[in-house]
């Protein structure tokens, strides 16, 4: 096969997750909400997404569970921090931890489990097209949706009106308040979008991308994620192009050992995280690029005293 | 019939009785005045009105028919729109989108910008549809929230405290314009404090005191003595003012550029200013012309490069930091009382040390709690601040009780340099009373003071000379007695060249 | 509809009440989850909170693991309170192994007094050293700390394993990826006998005390507190934000960077791959429960211990996996976060408050702040 085409296919297969985690967190974070627990919810859709696919037999009954977990995770932290108006960072980080304990504890016995997952698609004739063939057929559906989502995301925040309102309330949710939108249920819906789109990305990770459960699988593709809507300055191309870079990142890893250079392993493994450090601390230094584009009240509880 | 309404709304929070059995009519084509000082219920009432606070008890009736304001959706489907005080406006948002966002989704359908140009054009009120709000200053975003409300062909306009933000000269616009709107048979609901614009333009006026009606007039009968009495049952205190004299220079500014450190604000300009032992300089002008920069390089919350840019009882204090002008007998009272002036989750005491603590409160590296305390006591008892003793949260003072509280702990330092910003901001009237009474306290002792203000009254009141920023500029300084309001305005809307200052 | 409302001050009984809630909804949660699992509740609370503790070894252990989670928890707290968010004390503990490791490693046979101060103090200058990167990053760059520090967690992770894999690894161990066995002179004592518990419990108490003098007493602690709570007033009074970044990360890392020797030097005894169940992130759990306060931490970090503890005695007498330990941990987390709200706010009916009452209630504050 065309080695050109396998690395791109490669590398928008690992950059996948990113695309679906850091868009679901993009939409909650216009919205003023900070959640960081996109890693504990990534492991609870990976969990719950094998189990049912593993019972059912249908690896896109997975997919859902592991939207629906995703979806279920992220309303505990909307529930603490939305109407009991915790503080978020904390909350977050309460959620991460839960989830990686959440996802160890019942994916237990599944861990050796073997699962028909969601491979990528052969359509007779077309995938075998010479050069676009396999560039633009060979990929799996959940690519496609990838793809899809992120088409969605642009159109609902700057062509919606729905859009409007949720960039007005990350905005300031006071004067969103005054004129009479109602912040909290914006702000739920925004966190749940994100929950789902991130079980999304773990249901991704463990039923089409590996597919099998490890405890602990998703290794930090969730602060990556997180990392990337920064690294994005809250626009979602530029979270498509940040996740696509950091796939590549992560495919160095086998490629370099593939090429048989004497390397050990975990220099290689240490990458997406050295550049992770690296992009941020290159896209921070413009505070006034993050100050025009981040959602003034990102972060901070909003309480109706009415 | 008149066009609104409302019996006996009362509106009670945790701890205090906002309205009290408040009725109030308003007729079609009516600019009627709800009158009362800060924490009087006024703002509190246009909330009900507008559907943004349910009322415990009480009747609006609407055209006639007894309606329940449930948003302030359904208040702008009943034709009521309302201008905030505090605007309502989304910054990183276009002037397009804002108003698109407060109009019902059919309305905010087609062209939009032509919508909005038209308007405009047709009441005076200059808008383009594509800027940022955050490019833009307060007058034309008060623009932009009137021209949302226009929009929406209101019956009832409510247009709350509008010419705190405008300089006179853009009040007298203003005035047109909703002498305009209401010649076309709109009512208009227009909350003030200021008692010469209210004699200026409204029909006929409710007064509020401490959340009741007491008294319905009209107010070009009456004269500004006699709603100031209505208004606060009393007359207005007046600080005692003597001569000035003034000594040596004290604050030195000499050309200090700054750019903005924040895309939403103002660069500074070649700034100059003396402020003499003895003396009070105010500096008006207009809410976000540079006021907060100018503030912050001079506490020294902002450093500048050439140290001899400010200087200090003589010393080059440019590159020193907040702290180190302390040090040198600088005192500074932000325009920010909550989060800045004072820690809101920390007790009075605590509150203290924040800029006291060169007063023995620390002692090898350790706070001397007992001393402390000892501090904010004697700081309480001083300044007559109401509050829980030195052990209450700073949150839990009303905003007069907290101000009086760190006005007191800058004064209790000696300083030698007092600035002030906005130091009677949102305080009710005694208290604003006292703190204008100690800074000229201050004066008589042989301080040099700087008070910057948006209310031109105050500064006239106290003030020995006047400057005026705008735009990042300053204008000179000139003695209080040899200018008047139409002058300082004329500044404040930037024409310097026009007074010839321009350096 | 109930709703919530602003208390006047925050209230001081729901401060350390609410850790007391937290820890009874996590057991309740635990008696509903248990006979869903088919265990009978009872036993299972036995196993996890009374059979960890009925021998003195039991205690041992508990406080063994109680000492590295107070250390950190201490350190965090510090941050914490200023406002840095240092979630990688995962990692400066990490890095204060290798470095104490290191020294360990290279006097090994050396027997003097000397060699235990040595691997603290390289422990503390390790766990100094990777909490200075995001301290630095973050004052240089503005870069998020909660990103940058955790990205470091997978980073020192991999080092260790590059290390007991590699360079350090013991030429005689059978090539499993792991060091050396210490010298004598590389461990610490044993405080107790017939348990495990060594002389870091104590060192770990003297932290705590050195945090509680620090946080409660001293006028930096207060600077960093007023950073904290209202970062424009910190400004305001001068109180420079690099300098509480600073301090608030790198006396996080020293304690994690201590509390990794404790590790190494204590129950471990050499380098392996993992030198950690995760005391780096369990230590921001017993942080918030101890209210960010050194006493409270005491006894967070007891409990936290005898979640673990609990979880293992789960596993052996119950066949339970001990992941149910990371549950009951997060849990325990958000219920205290949930609890958290009657500290600042209180719930009202609908019920409409009289004016009467408001009246009697506080007639000074009638006319404040409408």
């Amino acid at each position: 096969m065309d080695t050109f085409a396998q690395l791109v296919i490669l590398t928008l297969a690992a950059g996948t997750p990113l695309v679906f985690a850091a868009l679901g967190e993009l939409v909650t974070e216009k919205s003023g909400v900070l959640n960081l627990g996109v890693e504990g919810m990534m492991l609870v859709g990976a969990v719950v997404a094998f189990m049912v696919a593993a019972t059912s037999g249908s690896p896109w009954l997975g997919i859902l569970a592991g939207m629906g977990a995703g979806a279920a995770t992220s309303l505990i932290f909307g529930a603490i921090t939305l109407s009991l108006l915790a503080n978020q960072v904390a909350t977050g980080l309460a959620l991460s931890l839960f989830g990686i304990g959440l996802s160890a504890f019942v994916g237990l016995d599944f861990v050796s489990v073997v699962i028909a997952g969601i491979t990528p698609l052969s359509i007779g004739g077309l995938s075998d097209l010479p050069v676009v063939g396999q560039l633009v057929f060979g990929h799996n559906p959940l690519v496609y949706l990838s793809f899809a989502l992120f088409a969605l995301v642009q159109w609902f925040l700057y062509r919606s009106r729905g859009g409007l309102v949720l960039r007005a309330v990350g905005e300031s949710p006071q004067s969103a308040h005054a004129i009479g939108y109602p912040v909290i249920a914006i702000r739920y819906a925004a966190v749940l979008f994100g929950g789902a789109c991130a079980g999304l990305a773990g249901a991704y990770l463990s039923v089409a991308y590996t597919p099998l459960w490890v405890e602990g699988m998703v290794a930090g593709r969730g602060w990556i994620a997180l990392a990337l809507v920064v690294f994005a300055t809250w626009k979602p191309w530029r979270v498509l192009a940040g996740a696509y870079l950091f796939g590549g990142v992560t495919l160095a890893q086998f490629q370099v050992q593939a090429l048989g250079v004497a390397i050990p392993s975990q220099y290689l493994s240490m990458l997406p995280y050295l550049a992770t450090i690296v992009v941020l601390a290159m896209i921070s230094r413009d505070a006034v690029a993050i100050r025009l584009n981040a959602p003034a009240s990102l972060g901070r509880p909003f309480h109706p005293a009415a | 019939m008149a066009r609104l309404s409302l019996s006996g709304i009362t509106k009670v929070y945790p701890s205090v009785v906002a309205n009290d059995g408040i009725d109030l009519d308003v007729e079609p084509g009516e600019i009627h005045a709800v009158l009362g000082e800060n924490g009087a219920g006024k703002s509190t009432l246009m909330k009900v009105i507008y559907g943004v606070v349910k009322p415990d008890a009480g009747t609006i009736r609407w055209e006639g028919r007894e309606v329940a304001i449930a948003s302030p959706a359904r208040a702008r489907k009943l034709g009521i729109g309302m201008v905030f005080q505090h605007f309502s406006l989304f910054e990183t948002l276009t002037v397009a989108e804002n108003i698109a966002l407060a109009l019902d989704a059919e309305r905010a359908r087609g062209d939009l910008p032509a919508r909005i140009r038209d308007v405009s054009a047709r009441y005076g009120l200059p808008l383009d549809p594509d800027r940022h709000v955050h490019t833009m200053s307060v007058g034309e975003r008060q623009r932009v929230e009137i021209v949302r409300c226009l929009l929406q062909d209101p019956r009832l306009l409510i247009m709350d405290e509008p010419t705190s933000v405008l300089t006179p000269q853009a009040v007298a616009k203003l005035f047109e314009t909703l002498r305009r709107l209401s010649g076309e048979g709109r009512s208009i609901l227009y909350i003030s404090h200021k008692l010469d614009e209210i004699r200026a333009l409204c029909d006929r006026a409710t007064v509020l005191r401490a959340g009741k009606v007491t008294g319905t007039c009209d107010p070009r009968q009456e004269s500004s003595a006699s709603l100031a009495r209505m208004m606060i049952g009393g007359d207005l205190p007046h600080p005692e003012h003597r001569e000035a004299h003034a000594g040596e220079p004290r604050l030195v500014v000499d050309g200090l550029t700054l750019p903005a450190d924040d895309p939403f604000g103002t660069a500074l300009n070649r700034i100059r200013l003396t402020v003499h032992a003895g003396e009070i300089v105010g500096i008006a002008g207009v809410s976000g012309n540079g006021q907060k920069e100018l503030m912050a390089a001079l506490s020294g919350e902002r450093t500048v490069a050439d140290a001899g840019v400010v200087r200090l009882m003589g010393a080059a204090a440019g590159r020193l930091d907040a702290e180190e002008r302390r040090a040198l007998g600088l005192a500074f009272v932000p325009e920010e009382r909550l989060g800045r002036g004072a820690v809101p989750e920390m007790s009075l005491a605590e509150n203290a040390l924040l800029t006291a603590h060169r007063q023995g409160l620390v002692g090898h590296g350790f706070v001397r709690m007992d001393a402390v305390r000892e501090y904010a006591r004697a700081t309480i008892a001083q300044f007559n601040v109401k509050a829980g003793g030195a052990d209450a949260v700073a949150r839990s003072l009303s905003g007069g009780n907290l101000q009086k509280f760190i006005v007191g702990r800058e004064i209790r330092q000696m300083p030698k340099v007092m600035i002030a910003a906005q130091p009677t901001w949102g305080v009710d009237v005694g208290a604003a009373a006292q703190i204008r009474q100690a800074l000229v306290d201050l004066r008589d002792a042989g301080v040099a003071v700087l008070v910057v203000s948006e209310e031109l009254d105050e500064l006239f009141e106290i003030c020995d000379r006047l400057a005026v920023i705008a735009q990042g500029r300053l204008s000179d300084a000139r003695p209080t007695r040899d200018t008047n309001a139409e002058e300082i305005g004329l500044l404040m809307s930037g024409s310097f060249s026009a007074m010839g200052s321009e350096p | 509809m109930i709703r919530l409302e602003a208390r006047p001050e925050p209230s001081r009984t729901f401060k350390w009440a609410s850790p007391l809630i937290a820890v009874t909804a996590t057991v309740a949660i635990g008696f509903a989850l248990f006979p869903a699992m088919g265990k009978n509740p009872f036993d299972a609370f036995h196993a996890f909170f009374v059979k960890p503790l009925d021998s003195l070894y039991g205690v041992g252990e508990l406080l063994l693991k109680a000492s590295p989670l107070m250390m950190i928890a201490t350190g965090l707290a510090a941050g914490y309170r200023a406002n840095v968010w240092n979630i990688g004390a995962e990692g400066q503990l990490t890095l204060g192994a290798i470095a104490g490791g290191g020294v360990a490693l290279a006097l090994h046979g050396v027997d003097s007094p000397l060699v235990l101060p040595l691997m603290m103090a390289a422990g503390v200058a390790g766990g100094v050293a990777w909490a200075a990167i995001p301290a630095w990053l973050r004052t240089r760059f503005n870069a998020n700390e909660i990103l940058t520090s955790l990205m470091l967690v997978y980073v020192a992770t991999l080092t260790l394993s590059l290390l007991v894999h590699d360079a350090w690894r013991d030429p005689e161990g059978f090539n499993f990826p792991q060091s050396k066995l210490f010298s004598e002179s590389a461990i610490l004592p044993n405080m107790l006998e017939a348990t495990r518990l060594h002389w870091g419990f104590l060192l770990a108490l003297a932290v705590v005390a050195a945090g509680w003098v620090f946080m409660q007493m001293s006028y930096v602690g207060y600077q960093m507190r007023v950073a904290g709570l209202a970062p424009a007033a910190a400004h305001y009074a001068g109180i420079s934000a690099p300098r509480t970044v600073w301090l608030g990360m790198l006396i996080g890392g020293g304690c994690a960077g201590l509390a990794g020797v404790g590790e190494i030097a204590g129950p471990i005894g050499q380098l392996q791959p993992s030198v950690s169940p995760g005391y780096g992130f369990a230590a921001i759990i017993v942080a918030f429960v101890g209210r960010l306060h050194p006493v409270g931490i005491v006894f967070a970090s007891l409990l936290m211990s005898l979640l673990y503890l609990g979880g293992e005695s789960a596993q052996l007498n119950l066949a339970l996996p001990s992941a149910v330990t990371g549950l009951f941990q997060g849990t325990l987390l958000f219920f205290l976060l949930a609890a958290d709200v009657f500290i600042h706010y209180r719930l009202r009916g609908a019920k409409r408050v009289t004016r009467a009452a408001v009246a009697a209630s506080d007639p000074a504050r009638k006319m404040s702040g409408v």
